[in-house]
C-alpha cells in the first residue's frame, strides 16, 4: 500500500527575515517525523539539514534558546497564533503545518530571532532589586514570613520570556507602555522585607510616562502567562498602591515610605 | 504634555468617566424616563432641569468639559490598542474591544444628540417632547438613539469595572469576576430605562 510506505513527515511554514530590515516572506520545510519531538528539535533538524519544502538548499533558520525545559524564556516565539515558548512546544500535540513566526512586539533580529532589550530595560526603569551595597556590613535584613515568601516565588517566576507584551494589545508601535512582566516584579520586589524600604521609588517609575496606567485591562497577559503569574491581580494591586502614593505625595507628609 | 503626566491623566480619564459623567447619564435617562407617563410629565421635568440656577456652569463642569476631556483623550486611547481578539477570544478582551468601540461610538452619537438638542436650544428652539417626537418620527433616527444608548450604557457599565480595577478597589481575580456580574446588571437595568424612554415618544 502506498500510504505504508509513504514516509512521515512534520510540516512547518517558518517566518524567515535575513536581517533588521529586510521584507519578511515564509518558507515550507517537511522534516521526517520522529516521536516527541519539541519545535526546537525539529528546528535543530532543519539546521543539520537546511533544504526547504521544495528541496532547495536554504539558509538554516536562526532562533534564540538557553535551559530548555522553560525557565530562561530565550526560545519564546509566535507557534501557530500564539506566544508560547519553543522547548515546550511538543510537535506531536500541534496542528500542522506548525506556522513559526517572531514576537513582532520586539525587533527582530532574524528569522525567529527577537531582541527582547525593552524588557530588561524597563526592569531596569523599575528598579527591579533589592539595594543592600553599603560601606559597611548592614546585617541580616527583617526577616519574611514564610508564606510570603511562597506566594511572592509565584511571582519571581517571570523568565522575561515577552509572552505577556506579546499578548498586550496595549503593547505595540503607537503606545510606549512596559507591559505587564516590569509591573509584577515592582510587586515583588515591593513585597519583600527589604525591597519594601524602597517602594516609593518603585511605584513612582511606574508612575511615569508608558506605565501602569496604560494597562488597558484586557486581561490577555494572565492568559498567556507560561509561568500562571497572576498578572493582572499584580497590576490591580498596584493600582491601589500607586494611587495611595499619589495622594501621598500631593497631601501628604514628608514622609517617603 | 510635561513629562511624566500620563499617570495623571489617565486617572483623571477614569475618574471623570464615572464622577460626574457617569452620574450624569444615569440622572439624564431616569429624567427622560418621565416620557413614559406622558408628554405633561416629560416636559415639566425638562423645564424643571432647565431652569435649575446656574444652569450654564453645571452644564460646562458637570457636563461638557469632563465629558469632552474624556472622549477626546478616550479616542487617543482607543486608537493606540492594537486589537487582538482574533488571538486570545475571551471575554475580557473582548470587553477591552467593545469598550473602544463603544465609546467612538458613544462620542458621535452624543455630539450629534448635543447639536441636536442642546445647540438647538440655544439657538432658540423649546426642547420638549414635541421635538423628541419629531426627531424619532423617523425610524432612522430610533434606530440610531437607540444604539446610541446600548452603546452608552455598555461603554458607562464596562467601565466601571474598570474604573473599579484602575482605582484598586478589585484587586483579586474573584472580585473582578463579581464586578462583571454587577456591572452587567447596571449595563441591563440603565438600557431598559433608556430604550423605554426612547420607545415612549415613538
Amino acid at each position: 500500500m502506498a500510504i505504508a510506505t509513504e514516509e512521515k513527515v512534520i510540516k512547518f511554514e517558518i517566518h524567515r527575515q535575513d536581517d533588521e530590515n529586510s521584507a519578511p516572506y515564509f518558507e515550507e520545510f517537511e522534516i521526517p517525523y520522529r516521536a516527541n519531538m519539541n519545535v526546537i528539535s525539529a528546528l535543530m533538524e532543519i539546521r543539520r539539514n537546511p533544504f526547504n519544502k521544495k528541496g532547495e538548499k536554504t539558509t538554516p533558520v536562526s532562533w534564540d534558546m538557553g535551559c530548555l525545559e522553560e525557565v530562561c524564556g530565550a526560545c519564546s516565539m509566535v507557534i501557530n497564533g500564539k506566544p508560547r515558548q519553543s522547548c515546550t512546544a511538543l510537535v506531536d500535540q500541534l496542528e500542522q503545518p506548525i506556522r513559526l513566526e517572531p514576537m513582532k512586539t520586539f525587533p527582530v533580529v532574524r528569522d525567529l530571532q527577537v531582541d527582547r532589550s525593552r524588557m530588561f530595560d524597563s526592569l531596569k526603569r523599575v528598579k527591579a532589586w533589592i539595594p543592600i551595597d553599603g560601606t559597611y556590613d548592614l546585617g541580616p535584613g527583617p526577616r519574611m514570613p514564610e508564606k510570603k515568601r511562597q506566594w511572592a516565588y509565584e511571582l519571581s517566576k517571570c523568565m522575561t520570556c515577552g509572552v505577556c507584551l506579546e499578548a498586550c494589545p496595549n503593547v505595540n508601535s503607537k503606545s510606549d507602555f512596559i507591559g505587564p512582566a516590569p509591573l509584577s516584579q515592582v510587586r515583588l520586589f515591593n513585597a519583600h522585607p527589604t525591597g519594601a524600604m524602597n517602594k516609593n521609588e518603585r511605584l513612582e517609575a511606574i508612575m511615569g510616562d508608558g506605565g501602569l496606567s496604560n494597562c488597558g485591562n484586557s486581561q490577555n497577559c494572565v492568559e498567556a502567562c507560561p509561568k500562571g503569574i497572576p498578572l493582572t491581580t499584580s497590576i490591580a494591586a498596584l493600582n491601589r498602591d500607586t494611587n495611595l502614593q499619589m495622594f501621598r505625595n500631593f497631601f501628604g507628609s514628608d514622609k517617603e515610605v | 504634555m510635561a513629562e511624566n503626566r500620563e499617570f495623571y491623566w489617565r486617572r483623571l480619564h477614569s475618574l471623570l468617566g464615572v464622577i460626574p459623567v457617569g452620574i450624569f447619564l444615569i440622572q439624564h435617562l431616569v429624567v427622560n424616563h418621565f416620557a413614559t407617563r406622558g408628554e405633561q410629565a416629560f416636559n415639566d421635568a425638562a423645564h424643571f432641569m432647565e431652569s435649575l440656577p446656574f444652569r450654564i456652569f453645571l452644564e460646562l463642569f458637570i457636563i461638557f468639559i469632563p465629558l469632552y476631556f474624556h472622549a477626546i483623550y478616550g479616542v487617543y486611547i482607543a486608537f493606540t490598542a492594537k486589537n487582538n481578539t482574533k488571538r486570545y477570544g475571551t471575554l475580557r478582551n473582548y470587553m477591552f474591544m467593545l469598550q473602544r468601540i463603544s465609546g467612538v461610538v458613544t462620542l458621535i452619537f452624543v455630539t450629534w444628540h448635543v447639536w441636536e438638542t442642546r445647540i438647538q436650544a440655544a439657538l432658540g428652539t423649546e426642547v420638549n417632547f414635541g421635538m423628541m417626537e419629531e426627531i424619532l418620527a423617523n425610524p432612522w433616527m430610533v434606530a440610531f438613539y437607540i444604539l446610541g444608548i446600548v452603546s452608552t450604557t455598555f461603554h458607562f457599565a464596562n467601565g466601571l469595572w474598570s474604573f473599579m480595577v484602575s482605582w484598586g478597589i478589585t484587586v483579586s481575580a474573584r472580585s473582578q469576576k463579581i464586578s462583571t456580574y454587577a456591572t452587567l446588571g447596571v449595563f441591563i437595568v440603565l438600557t431598559v430605562i433608556g430604550i423605554r424612554a426612547i420607545l415612549a415618544f415613538v
